[in-house]
């Protein structure tokens, strides 16, 4: 007799966003005794004005990168390139825009179209060539950097144009347009991946390559595609990053923001491992994320200690998410009570 | 196999000499410069104008882009060393590490110019000389024009560079030693925009809604983070330069337009125009004057007076 017993992860009590939550949560309380008018979000010029409607415009690059990282990471890979690739969509649009008078629709796809096929680009390495993902986008990083200096030819160009500062800047029946284009990535994500079998797909990529294979599913499609898609994540990312500045940065736009994209679909409760993925999480994990970044500057944290408590709220909620640590936990009360 | 080894060995010894003989012949100065990278707009003004100089006053430059490593400036210094350059410049990415292939251009001979950030060394007399940018004049600079033009305007922001450059921690002490002398200044506030436009905003942003109208000066390090704070002092509704005075540093080309339009109330250069200064003494080093251990390169201050007429100027 061979024994089939399949290894059984028991399936999570609560779901892996509540750590995520609390933080926010706790992080609110924080900014309401500190500053009382944290919370209050008055109109001006016909929109609302007001710290959490900042949060939602400064984060909404970093959700945006999260979105196409989870997925990512849901097929066992990363996606390195995705900073470098912000930078390549704003140093396009605004070449096309300011030295070559294209129309804004134009440049916005030229500039999309660049970026994914950037992802496209890592996509092939990873899947065609059989390339680690760590280190095929790790030569996008760099090659995206160099492409998005050789187009503005090592130079800020600045953009003035209304119609392209409304897309980081603008406001849309009072929301900000950012926040907006997040929610329609998030929900258009959200039903092609769970309202079909894509997400599947997906899943049972990061899962068991091989084992996906013989099941009759073509893994490296997947796994491909799933990096075109972090491309127009970033692309997007990237033009409402030169549009909230006016200017496009081929240096400094999206510098670290992969990191912070991957942080925030670990503390979403996406595993690195691959394989289950929270779409919701991405989303909990880079708002957790900006919230935390605004809460230091309103309690005034000198900038050299300013890793400090990032670092330790890193640490305490990816603790807190662990099977192992909470069992401990549990184990620790439960000897105390008794 | 060995003899064709040999023979090639033996054409390439060729070859070396050969091309040793042929620059010896030509008596052209030849320096080799260790750049940092490609990180900034002002570094790119740095490496135009050691590139167009060079080739101003016909010397040979070798130049090697460090591409933000350590390790591959001193690479690049080692290489120099070998080839026997005349002089070598360096712009340091990091302080501490260069002393060994320091001393094996002592060895050879060749003098060492560093270049824009100090260096430190066990052995003082390991490099020439000291050129760079005086930062800590640049923040007092930035602090007297307030002194006298704030027009009764006391409450300030700080927006800081990046934590630990010395960019931002010699401005950001010269401006504090300068403002305690005048009692009627306060720094309300003080956070890090790592140099960024788009930090500087949010950083800004943040600041608005948590000191309101109290806010009367912002004092960036860099004017990228200047110009993200004018938009975010837009956004809410108050005009930059009237209601929020600007004071920053560096100068770019878009800020000293800014000056220019009212926006920025003051922006003082950092410059990066150093190839004449440093070509200036390398040329002095060799003909075997004395030079001074360390010296500046000259920085200018903009405002409502002068940029308007100097925006058109500005080569970075």
């Amino acid at each position: 007799m061979i024994d089939y017993a399949i290894p059984q992860t028991p399936p999570p009590a609560r779901s892996p966003l509540v750590w995520p939550l609390a933080g926010i949560g706790l992080l609110v309380v924080l900014n309401v005794i500190i500053n009382p008018a944290f919370l209050k979000i008055t109109t001006l010029d016909g929109h609302l004005y007001g710290m959490p409607i900042d949060i939602l415009n400064q984060g909404s690059r970093a959700m945006l990168l999260a979105l196409g990282m989870t997925l990512v990471i849901a097929t066992g890979g990363i996606d390195l390139a995705v900073g470098s690739l912000m930078a390549v969509a704003g140093s396009t649009a605004a070449l096309l825009l300011v030295n070559h008078g294209v129309s804004l629709p134009v440049a916005m796809i030229a500039a999309i179209g660049v970026t994914m096929l950037g992802g496209l680009c890592s996509g092939l390495m990873v899947s065609w060539l059989g390339l680690q993902p760590i280190v095929a986008t790790l030569i996008m990083m760099t090659a995206g950097r160099g492409v998005a200096q050789k187009l503005t030819n090592s130079e800020v160009i600045v953009v003035q144009n209304p119609a392209f500062e409304y897309l980081g800047n603008g406001f849309f029946v009072g929301l900000p347009f950012s926040i907006l284009v997040v929610a329609v990535f998030y929900f258009a994500a959200y039903f092609f991946l769970r309202r079909t079998a894509a997400g599947l797909f997906v899943e049972a990529v990061g899962d068991n390559e091989t084992a996906a294979r013989f099941a009759g599913l073509a893994t490296s499609r997947v796994k491909g595609l799933v990096y075109v898609f972090s491309g127009l994540c970033a692309g997007a990312a990237g033009l409402l990053a030169a549009s909230n500045i006016r200017a496009a940065d081929p240096y400094k736009a999206g510098e670290m923001m992969e990191l912070d994209a991957i942080f925030a679909v670990v503390v979403g409760g996406t595993a690195l491992t691959g394989g289950r993925f929270l779409i919701a999480g991405a989303f909990v994990g880079a708002l957790l994320l900006q919230t935390l970044t605004t809460t230091m500057y309103v309690i005034g944290v000198k900038p050299s200690v300013a890793p400090v408590p990032k670092a330790l709220l890193i640490i305490v909620v990816c603790l807190m998410q662990s099977e192992k640590t909470r069992a401990w936990l549990r184990g620790l009360f439960r000897r105390k009570a008794s | 196999m060995k003899t064709s080894l040999i023979r090639r060995s033996l054409a390439c010894f060729g070859l070396a000499f050969a091309t040793v003989l042929t620059a010896q012949a030509q008596k052209k100065i030849t320096v080799g410069f260790a750049q940092t990278g490609a990180e900034s707009a002002w570094r790119t003004a740095n490496t135009n104008s050691m590139k167009n100089e060079a080739e101003k006053r016909g010397i040979v430059l070798k130049f090697a882009d460090g591409q933000s490593k350590q390790e591959n400036q001193i690479r690049a210094v080692r290489s120099f060393v070998t080839q026997r350059v005349d002089a070598i410049v360096i712009a340091p990415i990091v302080e501490t590490g260069w002393d060994n292939v320091l001393r094996e251009a002592k060895r050879a001979k060749i003098p060492v110019i560093v270049m824009d950030r100090k260096i430190q060394t066990s052995d003082e007399s390991l490099y020439t000389c000291f050129i760079g940018s005086d930062f800590y004049e640049e923040g007092r600079m930035a602090a007297d024009w307030l002194a006298k033009n704030a027009g009764g305007k006391t409450k300030i922001v700080e927006l800081q560079g990046e934590p630990g450059s010395a960019a931002a921690n010699e401005r950001r002490k010269a401006f504090g030693d300068a403002i305690a002398k005048h009692p009627q200044f306060t720094i309300i506030d003080s956070q890090s925009g790592n140099f960024r436009r788009s930090q500087g905003k949010e950083v800004m942003e943040a600041f608005i809604k948590k000191h309101g109208r109290d806010i009367e000066i912002v004092y960036a390090h860099n004017d990228d983070m200047a110009l993200g704070a004018i938009q975010a002092i837009e956004e809410a509704g108050l005009k930059p330069g009237q209601d929020i005075l600007i004071v920053s540093i560096d100068a770019i080309k878009e800020a000293v337009q800014a000056v220019a339009d009212g926006k920025i109330s003051v922006t003082v250069e950092c410059n990066p125009l150093f190839g004449p200064k440093v070509y200036d003494t390398i040329e002095r080093i060799l003909r075997g004057e004395q030079v001074e251990r360390v010296s500046y390169n000259q920085d200018e201050l903009f405002d409502s007076t002068n940029a308007a007429a100097r925006v058109g100027s500005r080569e970075y």
